[in-house]
């Protein structure tokens, strides 16, 4: 679709989406440097909230584990997600529709349930609900999301130039290495960009699969809206936002750059 | 002597080849084996677990006693269950109704915008989204909070007068959850849209079709996978949430969500929640199908 330009009425919409869009992140932003502690009305520019919340012992806590699972679980369903990919896309194999079939499983089941259910199979098996039991859980739904990505980025692949490495001498595993691996990477990146940005927002499967000590940001943030809503949150969130917003503007620009 | 060689050596090219075939299908069960034994130890057995556990009973003490039985479920068909279905239904169909309308029009100004712009005016459409699930639904509460920024705003432009007390009602989980789903919808919806050729559209206005109608005909019709895609991707989050609910929602208003997870965290009633997330996954699982049987699989889905 193209050529016709979108009318005045439709575009006058589409900004007032946007607007809608990005209305809550904007307010968010302004009230962390509000006097006021209730949010309700802007009464002076302070940066206290950003001071109390450098001092919070329990924040810094929370992001020190908030990263480390994301990082491991990143790792790990990179790896297998990536493996099953190129499994599915290559081979067919014993099982093959059943393999499929448990991929989706994660993607298409209420989170709420994919929770619970963890959170019963970790207790049956007395494995004691923390840091590991929310890796582990990661992992898990992070999975099938990589494999969904790096599949549908090997539906062009010719497998030409693999054999043609292979006439050239090279092994199975010295192709994969120098051939296959590097023209598949923009695919496996952005799964596992898929899978860190799945990781580090998760509420809902983390709540269920936590244990003591093991809080991260999401799970204190919430607490935090539970218990007393104060600027500090808003803090938080404007440095969260702006992380991401440099991360990914950096993202789009070296993508650009490079095509 | 060298064609000789050359065909032994063709020979045994052929036989490598041969090998590497016969052993593709072990070579592509041992790169699956991971994911395969992965998912089913931490996401199929423990669904099977949850299955069973449906079908046991809740001693004294919290504890789970294995005596199978059908309670749990016949507890579940009550009056005040049943509304709380009814409600979980209605909310989750109503954030699905309500991002459709919302996102098709925008999904279409993205499908029409100039080529260049395009990757951008996407790229602005999820920005947002990749910040934290949890703040954006706290931006909601201080939004709709009484007396807070949407009140205040309504009344400098004098179109309310009092306070609309909107936090903590069914409309503010609505306005969360819509806000939450709507680039699901918006996603499928563009890349369907994107699809249809302009020629099309050209040849019914020739055939002498006005636009509105060319848009039922031709385009209409033809991003109904993107409509099916999109519908599947925001009913199913939808139907299970519990944090809006929990944030927006106060205590009236309550989701089979929230339902399971006080089951499992504060009444300690497992079996009973277990039952719950039965119904639940049945629940969206028969209307997913249906509905897909009916429109026609979206294939944007695995997009």
């Amino acid at each position: 679709m193209s050529e016709k330009k979108p009318s005045l009425w439709l575009r006058i919409y589409s900004f007032m989406v946007y607007g809608f869009i990005y209305a809550p992140i904007l307010i968010l932003i302004i009230f962390s440097f509000n006097t006021q502690k209730l949010n309700v009305r802007w009464e002076g520019f302070t940066l206290e909230w950003y001071k109390v919340l450098f001092n919070d012992a329990q924040i810094f806590l929370a992001t020190r584990n908030t990263l480390l699972i994301a990082f491991i679980s990143t790792l790990v369903a990179t790896i297998i997600g990536t493996m099953a990919a190129l499994a599915m896309h290559r081979y067919r194999f014993p099982l093959y529709n059943t393999s499929e079939t448990v991929m989706y499983i994660p993607i298409v089941i209420p989170e709420v349930v994919m929770g619970i259910s963890l959170l019963v199979f970790f207790v049956m098996i007395n494995f004691t609900l923390g840091l590991t039991t929310i890796t582990l859980s990661h992992i898990a739904f992070n999975i099938p999301f990589v494999a969904l990505v790096v599949r549908a980025r090997l539906h062009g692949y010719d497998r030409a130039i693999d054999e043609a490495a292979m006439d050239l001498g090279a092994n199975e595993l010295v192709t994969f290495w120098r051939v296959t691996l590097p023209t598949i990477m923009p695919g496996v990146l952005s799964g596992a960009m898929l899978a860190l940005t799945l990781s580090l927002d998760d509420y809902v499967i983390t709540y269920f699969t936590a244990g003591p000590g093991s809080t991260t940001l999401p799970l204190r943030v919430f607490s935090m809206v539970k218990t007393a809503v104060t600027p500090e949150i808003n803090a938080l969130s404007t440095i969260w936002v702006l992380i991401i917003f440099v991360l990914l503007v950096f993202g789009q620009i070296a993508q650009r750059k490079k095509a | 002597m060298i064609t000789e060689q050359a065909g032994e050596k063709q020979k045994n090219r052929f036989s490598l080849t041969r090998l590497i075939r016969e052993n593709s299908r072990a070579q592509g069960f041992f790169l699956i084996s991971p994911a395969n034994i992965y998912l089913f130890l931490l996401v199929v057995l423990p669904l099977i677990l949850v299955t069973i556990l449906s079908f046991l009973s809740r001693g004294t003490y919290g504890q789970v006693v294995y005596k199978f039985n059908l309670t749990n479920y016949t507890r579940l068909f009550n009056e005040l269950y049943g509304k709380v279905m009814v409600f979980s239904l209605g909310i989750g169909l109503g954030t699905t109704l309500i991002c459709l309308l919302v996102g098709y029009p925008l999904s279409y100004f993205l499908a029409r915008a100039p080529v260049r712009q395009r990757s951008l005016l996407l790229f602005l459409i999820l920005l947002p989204f990749w910040t934290n699930f949890i703040i954006r639904i706290f931006a909601w509460m201080i939004i709709l909070r009484s007396g807070g920024i949407l009140d205040s705003l309504l009344q400098w432009l004098h179109i309310t007068n009092a306070p609309l007390n909107l936090l903590y009602t069914p409309t503010a989980v609505l306005i969360g959850m819509v806000y939450e789903f709507l680039p699901f919808m918006v996603l499928p919806l563009y890349t369907s849209l994107e699809k249809i050729e302009n020629s099309l559209l050209e040849a019914a206005a020739d055939l002498g079709a006005p636009p509105w109608k060319a848009f039922i005909r031709v385009t209409l019709p033809l991003s109904v996978p993107g409509m099916v895609a999109g519908t599947i991707l925001t009913f199913i989050p939808a139907m299970g949430m519990f944090v809006v609910p929990d944030i927006l929602g106060g205590a009236k208003t309550i989701l089979i969500g929230n339902v399971i997870r006080n089951q499992f965290l504060t009444a300690r009633d497992w079996p009973f929640g277990a039952a719950a997330s039965m119904i639940l996954m049945v629940m969206t699982m028969a209307l997913t199908l249906y509905y897909t049987r009916k429109a026609g699989f979206g294939e944007e889905l695995l997009l």
